[in-house]
C-alpha cells in the first residue's frame, strides 16, 4: 500500500499515477475489512471506483498526460522539513497520550451499542449512529455534498458563457 | 513502542501525501497528494476504534445462538464518523477536478509555475 | 477513447454491460433497504445506484443514457431527496425534537420494517447521494465533449 502511494507520487505518466491511488484505496478497503468495519470498507471500496473513474476521465484526453513535470526544489526542502515535524509529533503522541492499538478509549461511545437495540430499533449500530444519534453530522454532510455539486455546476458552466462574453468584448 | 506499531502506517502515508502535495508541481499529482493524505486520516481513525478481539458493530446471533455482548463490539462512532468523511471526500476529489479541469482550459497546461508566469 | 466510438464503445462491453447493470442497480437497491440491518447503507447504497448509471454512459454513450436520466431530472432527484431528509427531521419536531425518532414502536429488531425513521432516511440519502455523483459526472462529461467539439 505504501509502494502503491509512493508510485503514485512519483510516476511520470499521470494515468498510472491515477491507478496506484486506486491500488492503495483498494488495499485501504481490505485494511478497513480486516479492522472489524464492513460498512466503512464498503463505502470505501465503492467510493474509490467513483473516483477512479473520475480521475481518469479528468487525465485521459489530455495531450500532455504524460509529459513530466519537475518537482519544486523549495517545496520538497519544505516537505521534507514538515515530514520532520510529523515524525516527531507522531513520537511525541505515541509515547503520550493515545492508547495502545487494541485498547480504545471508550468513554462516550459505550453508550451507543448498549442502547442502540432499545434505542433505535436498528441492528447495525452504526446505522443507527449516523441516521438517529448523529442525524445532525449526516445533515451537515448532505449540505456539503450539495455544495459541491453546486460549485462544480457554477465552474463548469458559468465560466464558459462568461468566455463567450469576453471575446465578444473585446472584439 | 511495539503497541503503537500499525499508527506508523498511516503517519508514513500522510507524509507522503504532504510531500506529494508540497513538492510536486503537476496539479493532478497534488490532487492525488490530497487524496493520498485524506487516506492516511481515515485510516487512522479506524485504527483508534479497533478493540482487540472485537466484532463488528452488528448484532447478530452467534454460533451457540445468543446475541454479540456490547462490550464485544468495536467502538462505533468513529466508523460513522469516516463513513461520512469517505463521502464527503469524493464530493470534494471532484470539485478538485473540475477546478483543475477548468484551469487547463484557461492556461492549457497542468503545471502550476508555469501558470502563474501566464497570469499577466 | 470515446473520440473513435462517438456512440460508447465497442460491442463486447455493451453486451456486459446489458447483462450486469441491472444486477448493480438491484445491488444498489438492496443496500439500501437493508442499510439497517447489513453492512451499508444510504452512502454505498448511492454511490452503487450512481456507478450503474455511470456504467450505462461509459458503455453506450451520452445519448442513450440521457434518455433516462437527463441532467435536469438529476438534479430533481437530488432536490428531493434532501427534501425528503429535512423532512424526516422536521416531523421529528412533533415528536420532541430535530430528528427524534418518531416511528420507533413498529416492528421488531432485526426484520426489514423497523428501526423507525432510519430506512426512510436510507433512502433520502441514496437518492441524494447517487443523484449528486451522477451529476457530477455528466457535468463533467458534457464539458469534455464539449471541448473536444470546440478544438
Amino acid at each position: 500500500m505504501i509502494a502503491g502511494a509512493v508510485i503514485a507520487i512519483e510516476v511520470k505518466n499521470l494515468l498510472s499515477a491515477v491507478i496506484a491511488v486506486g491500488v492503495v484505496g483498494l488495499a485501504l478497503s481490505i485494511i478497513f475489512l480486516l479492522l472489524k468495519a464492513p460498512d466503512v470498507a464498503l463505502t470505501q471500496i465503492v467510493v474509490e471506483i467513483a473516483a477512479v473513474i473520475l480521475l481518469i476521465r479528468a487525465t485521459l484526453h489530455r495531450d500532455l498526460a504524460s509529459r513530466s513535470c519537475g518537482g519544486r526544489p523549495f517545496g520538497a526542502v519544505m516537505g521534507i522539513m514538515f515530514i520532520g515535524i510529523g515524525a516527531v509529533a507522531a513520537l511525541v503522541t505515541f509515547s503520550g497520550g493515545l492508547n495502545p492499538f487494541g485498547h480504545p478509549l471508550m468513554t462516550v461511545s459505550a453508550f451507543y451499542p448498549i442502547n442502540a437495540i432499545a434505542g433505535t430499533g436498528a441492528v447495525n449500530v452504526v446505522s443507527s449512529i449516523i441516521l438517529d444519534y448523529r442525524a445532525y453530522d449526516t445533515l451537515g454532510e448532505a449540505t456539503v455534498l450539495f455544495t459541491a455539486v453546486i460549485g462544480v455546476l457554477a465552474v463548469m458552466r458559468a465560466t464558459g458563457k462568461r468566455d463567450e462574453e469576453m471575446k465578444d468584448d473585446n472584439e | 513502542m511495539d503497541a503503537h506499531m500499525p499508527y506508523l502506517l498511516c503517519t508514513i502515508l500522510f507524509c507522503i501525501g504532504i510531500y506529494g502535495i508540497l513538492a510536486k508541481r503537476n496539479i493532478i499529482k497534488i490532487i492525488l497528494g490530497i487524496v493520498i493524505a485524506e487516506y492516511a486520516v481515515n485510516l487512522f481513525l479506524i485504527l483508534v476504534a479497533y478493540k482487540a478481539g472485537g466484532r463488528a458493530p452488528i448484532f447478530d446471533t452467534l454460533e451457540n445462538g445468543q446475541l454479540i455482548q456490547p462490550s464485544a463490539m468495536v467502538d462505533p462512532l468513529p466508523h460513522a464518523l469516516v463513513l461520512t468523511s469517505i463521502v464527503i471526500g469524493l464530493a470534494t476529489t471532484a470539485f478538485m477536478i473540475a477546478l483543475a479541469i477548468r484551469l487547463y482550459g484557461k492556461y492549457g497546461t497542468f503545471d502550476i509555475t508555469r501558470m502563474r508566469e501566464l497570469r499577466g | 477513447m470515446s473520440k473513435e466510438h462517438g456512440d460508447g464503445m465497442s460491442v463486447i462491453v455493451k453486451t456486459v454491460t446489458r447483462l450486469t447493470v441491472g444486477l448493480i442497480f438491484l445491488y444498489g437497491i438492496y443496500i439500501v433497504l437493508h442499510g439497517h440491518l447489513t453492512p451499508g447503507g444510504g452512502f454505498a447504497g448511492g454511490v452503487i445506484i450512481a456507478l450503474s448509471f455511470i456504467n450505462l454512459e461509459l458503455a453506450f454513450g451520452k445519448r442513450t443514457s440521457g434518455k433516462i436520466f437527463s441532467k435536469s431530472a438529476t438534479s430533481l432527484v437530488e432536490s428531493f431527496g434532501a427534501v425528503m431528509f429535512l423532512a424526516i427531521a422536521l416531523l421529528g419536531l412533533q415528536w420532541g425534537g430535530f430528528f427524534t425518532n418518531f416511528l420507533h414502536p413498529d416492528g421488531d429488531p432485526g426484520m426489514l420494517v423497523s428501526a423507525g425513521t432510519i430506512p426512510l432516511s436510507n433512502i433520502a440519502i441514496s437518492l441524494k447521494v447517487g443523484a449528486g455523483i451522477f451529476g457530477i459526472f455528466l457535468t463533467l462529461i458534457v464539458l469534455q465533449k464539449f471541448e473536444s467539439e470546440k478544438k
